[in-house]
């Protein structure tokens, strides 16, 4: 299945920027201010993407460049600067800034490294400033968090002891509950990135091995590689099964007796079946089409395949890291084409010829979807909403199950 | 350079795409990176629209800035014109795009489409989105609209409303009727609803309805001029503007004189003995300056409100905003700072605010009643329900509208009086089960079992959001009971989750 044949198409792109990432990484990320420097579009996407605004001074914002800015580049740090030390006056619980790059921030080739450092110097050491690209042209969607968790793995201190480290935001009780599951198997010690906290920070070196529990984190994966750790490749945690693969890839490395794992996960394991049971009585034969999002879209087709008993048609992904990726491509069976990148107009076609019974995309595609009839699961939820582990394998399933239960009470016909 | 925390207005190319999203047979492509396509959410979430909205991005990457984002534009407009056979084809860039300055005018122009073509220049680093939808329009008008003869009964066009807007679709309806009581018909309504032969016959018209100025005026004056269409300077919210709006138009043309009264309630509503309480409410009032002027005035004349304060967030308006509040003497804000308007609010201590879903945020945190007027638009200010602003039946929904969180605030203050009264606390349950209710037991676990929640499954449950925990622990304890457990731990938590998955 790993030289399965890759649709590449290159048209429009109906996705979300890296800019998007912010909005789940201030959430985790808590003494930690994510300032964008960019224009009136991307303050506009974060207030949007954001849905139900809070209106609270968030920890996040846009230093909007105006038509004086793009006159001279001299005054633009200046202007940085000043900007940046009215917002900190106002915010001493921000104890790490980072620069956020956007298109035009790019496109006029504004140094935020350059400004990064020279202010971190300014505050002398007590505000950490970093900075990564969430631009469109360089970033879609969760890339964001891969490009921020890059530069934060670049500025992690060197230490070569003997630990494991993972890679990827979650909630804080989906990370309990790995953190329980490895302590039982007797892994450790571990540590896991984004830290909420910036004095959590911990070094990295020769004796680091990491996992993953995203698939979208390919620049940091490389990153730690670069650092001299090793990375544990497996299956994403999603599902019963992703979720056991992804324990026992770790569990080897540590010398772990199939015994005592099977100890450790057969209960949660269990549970996981069961509460699968539920949503699989409706998915199981129906088939499923994946517009490009997230980069989960593999992942989650594997489970929905493997566990569920969905049919895959096209599974379309923005970007596919074969590194990353190869143990899922492995691991997903039947699939009837994978896509990256995208022609959204193709694609529609495509997607009417096959006429699935359940299509998994982005906002803008959901509700014009629905109006033909179709069912869709909108796929931005599945970034926000817990979904790892074995606790959280029947919640994912049912994500996909709702839209599908739904349509079937709202016919006339179940109604009589 | 200027730090935003949340904004009122988008940029000049979403006014653009709410232009050419209310109308038909027009398609509009947008120079614009990867990740501006968020725009379309907009129209199919918040308005819940059933189709994507009539744009193409040309969606370009890094990797393309080396090559030729050009020939990227001209491939898009071409793919755009096959697939969607528009009748019109706007062009126009996002802000990036305007960086890279690769002329979508000319580009488009060069193509040699059998189609109009209009180039907007969007000038994003300046502007905003009304501008945007204001100026799209305007160069659409532009562009198609010649003079023609007149239709032979008496005919206006309604002018401004567009996708996205607030209560646009509705005041539509409502302008519609109200015309045509007065003998009135509709010759086009622009960007909404109209096909570009729609907006070629503007002229055919004896007269235009100016709806919102901050998305119509330009196109109205260039009528004005070019045209010979006069247009109303009127905006028919609240009564006594309704009565202003139909003298407006008897001056313009000879029509008959509506009779509005079978539907008009608000006026006796707020003559009725159960509005005494609201005489001299102090209301802080802010939006776009067309809505919070007419707000303002409908508040203090029709209400008996107080004005405390007048702001609007499109510098735009400022002019007749500040003249209306010093009118009323009081200050006038023109800022789109967040931060400074809910300062603001706070020193002026309102008793209501009726601001946009921005206010709305500072008024639950400051705990002052408030009702929406304005854009920038929300879920919730697309009701399914006929909700109009305009004329007489707009005046009755504004009045339910403006009442309802005083009502409500007023329940609140009641029920914080009786908290310890002997017969209405809250313990005392229902009045109106006679004194026979009794209070509902917490949860359906037997009484005499006792289950006993270790720390760790204790602390658990902590995480669940709040909003579900309770759920959580009575589900946990059924769970456990109908197992016969004394104890719960993390498993029995997860084994109930697992048990009521569905």
């Amino acid at each position: 299945m790993s030289d399965f044949p890759i649709l590449k198409q290159r048209g429009q792109h109906e996705v979300f920027c890296g800019l998007t990432a912010i909005l789940w990484l201030h959430r985790k990320m808590q003494d930690a201010f994510f300032l964008v420097v960019g224009s009136r579009t991307c303050a506009h996407l974060l207030q949007s993407a954001a849905g139900v605004m809070i209106f609270a001074e968030p920890r996040f914002g846009t230093i909007i460049l105006e038509e004086s800015d793009l006159a001279g580049m001299a005054d633009m740090h200046a202007e940085l600067d000043r900007e940046i030390e009215r917002l900190l006056s106002r915010r001493s619980d921000i104890k790490r800034l980072f620069l956020v790059g956007s298109c035009p921030s790019e496109v006029i080739k504004l140094d935020l490294d350059v400004a990064a450092k020279r202010l971190t110097k300014k505050f002398n050491n007590s505000i950490q400033v970093a900075n990564f690209s969430g631009s469109g042209i360089e970033t879609t969607f969760t890339q964001g968090e891969d490009a921020c968790l890059e530069t934060v793995i670049r500025d992690l201190p060197t230490d070569d002891t003997q630990q494991l480290v993972v890679l990827g935001t979650m909630p804080d009780a989906v990370e309990d509950q790995m953190k329980t599951l490895l302590s039982d198997l007797g892994v450790g010690p571990v540590k896991i990135l984004p830290t909420a906290d910036q004095r959590a920070t911990f070094g990295v070196g020769a004796g680091t091995r990491f996992a993953c529990v995203q698939p979208f984190l390919g620049a940091a994966h490389d990153a730690m590689v670069q650092r001299g750790a090793t990375h544990i490749s497996a299956p994403f945690p999603f599902g019963a099964n992703g979720t056991t693969d992804w324990l026992w890839a770790i569990a080897q490395t540590y010398g772990v007796a199939r015994d005592h794992f099977d100890r450790v996960i057969a209960a949660p394991l269990a549970r996981a079946h069961k509460a699968v049971a539920h949503a699989k009585s409706v998915l199981q034969g129906k088939t499923v089409f994946f517009f490009p999002d997230s980069q989960l879209e593999l992942p989650l087709a594997r489970f929905l395949s493997q566990e569920c008993g969905m049919i895959l048609t096209e599974v379309g992904t923005p970007y596919l890291h074969g590194t990353l990726l190869r143990p899922e491509l492995e691991a997903i069976g039947p699939i009837a084409s994978i896509s990256e990148g995208q022609d959204v107009d193709l694609q529609l076609d495509r997607h009417s010829d096959i006429n699935p019974d359940l299509t998994v995309c982005g906002l803008g595609l959901a509700n014009p979807l629905e109006a033909q009839g179709k069912s869709t699961k909108w796929s931005i939820e599945l970034v926000f909403s817990p979904v790892h582990f074995y606790e959280q394998a029947g919640d994912l399933a049912a994500l996909f199950a709702r839209p599908l239960i739904r349509k079937g009470l709202l016919t006339k016909e179940a109604a009589e | 350079m200027k730090l935003a925390v949340w904004t009122y207005e988008g940029p000049p190319h979403v006014g653009a795409m709410r232009a050419v999203t209310g109308m038909r047979k027009t398609h509009l492509v947008l120079h614009a990176p990867q990740g501006d396509t968020y725009a379309d959410l907009l129209f199919t979430m918040i308005e819940r629209r059933n189709h994507r909205p009539p744009v193409t991005f040309t969606t370009f990457q890094a990797r393309d800035l080396g090559s030729d984002t050009a020939n990227l534009f001209k491939q898009a407009c071409l793919a755009a014109y096959e697939r969607y056979q528009p009748e019109l084809l706007i062009v126009g860039a996002s802000c990036t795009a305007e960086l890279i300055q690769d002329d979508p005018g000319g580009l488009a122009e060069a193509l040699g489409l059998p189609i109009p073509v209009v180039a907007l220049e969007l000038p994003s680093y300046q502007r905003k989105e009304n501008f945007g939808a204001d100026e799209t329009l305007f160069q659409i008008v532009k562009a198609l609209a010649n003079p023609c003869p007149k239709t032979d009964r008496i005919t206006c066009n309604l002018i401004g409303p567009t996708a996205l807007g607030f209560r646009h679709r509705d005041d539509i309806r409502e302008l519609t009727q109200l015309l045509s009581q007065m003998g009135i018909g509709i010759n086009a309504i622009a960007p909404m609803h109209a096909a570009p032969d729609d907006i070629r016959r503007l002229g055919a018209a004896h007269f235009n309805v100016l709806m919102y100025p901050e998305t119509g005026e330009t196109a109205c004056r260039w009528m004005e001029k070019n045209l010979g269409l006069p247009y109303t300077k009127t905006i028919p919210i609240g009564l006594h503007a309704v009565s202003d709006f139909i003298q407006e138009i008897q001056g313009l043309v000879d029509c008959d004189a509506p009779d509005l009264t079978t539907d008009m309630r608000s006026d006796w509503y707020s003559a009725s003995v159960d509005s005494n309480y609201l005489t001299k409410k102090r209301v802080f009032v802010f939006g776009d300056g067309t809505h919070a002027m007419a707000a303002a005035r409908l508040a203090r004349d029709e209400m008996g409100f107080q004005v405390v304060g007048l702001g609007c967030y499109n510098r735009e308006q400022a002019r007749p905003l500040r003249a209306m509040a010093q009118s009323m003497g009081v200050p006038a804000l023109i800022s789109d700072d967040y931060l400074e308007i809910e300062d603001h609010i706070k020193q002026l201590a309102p008793e209501l605010i009726l601001g946009t879903q921005m206010e709305r945020h500072i008024a639950k945190r400051l705990g002052i009643p408030c009702a929406v007027i304005s854009a920038p638009v929300h879920v919730q200010d697309f009701p399914a329900r006929y909700s109009p602003q305009m004329g007489v039946e707009g005046a009755n929904v504004i009045f339910d509208t403006w009442v309802h969180p005083l009502v409500m605030g007023l329940e609140e203050h009641l029920l914080h009086m009786f908290r310890d009264d002997f017969e209405f606390n809250d313990a005392a349950g229902p009045s109106h089960h006679g004194g026979s209710h009794q209070p509902a037991p917490q949860h359906d676990i037997p009484a005499d079992a006792q289950i006993i929640w270790l720390d760790a499954a204790e602390k658990e449950l902590k995480k669940i959001p709040f909003f579900v925990r309770g759920k959580a622990r009575r589900n946990t304890e059924k769970f456990a009971t109908s197992k016969g457990l004394q104890e719960i731990s993390i498993d029995t938590l997860y084994e109930a989750k697992a048990h009521y998955a569905q």
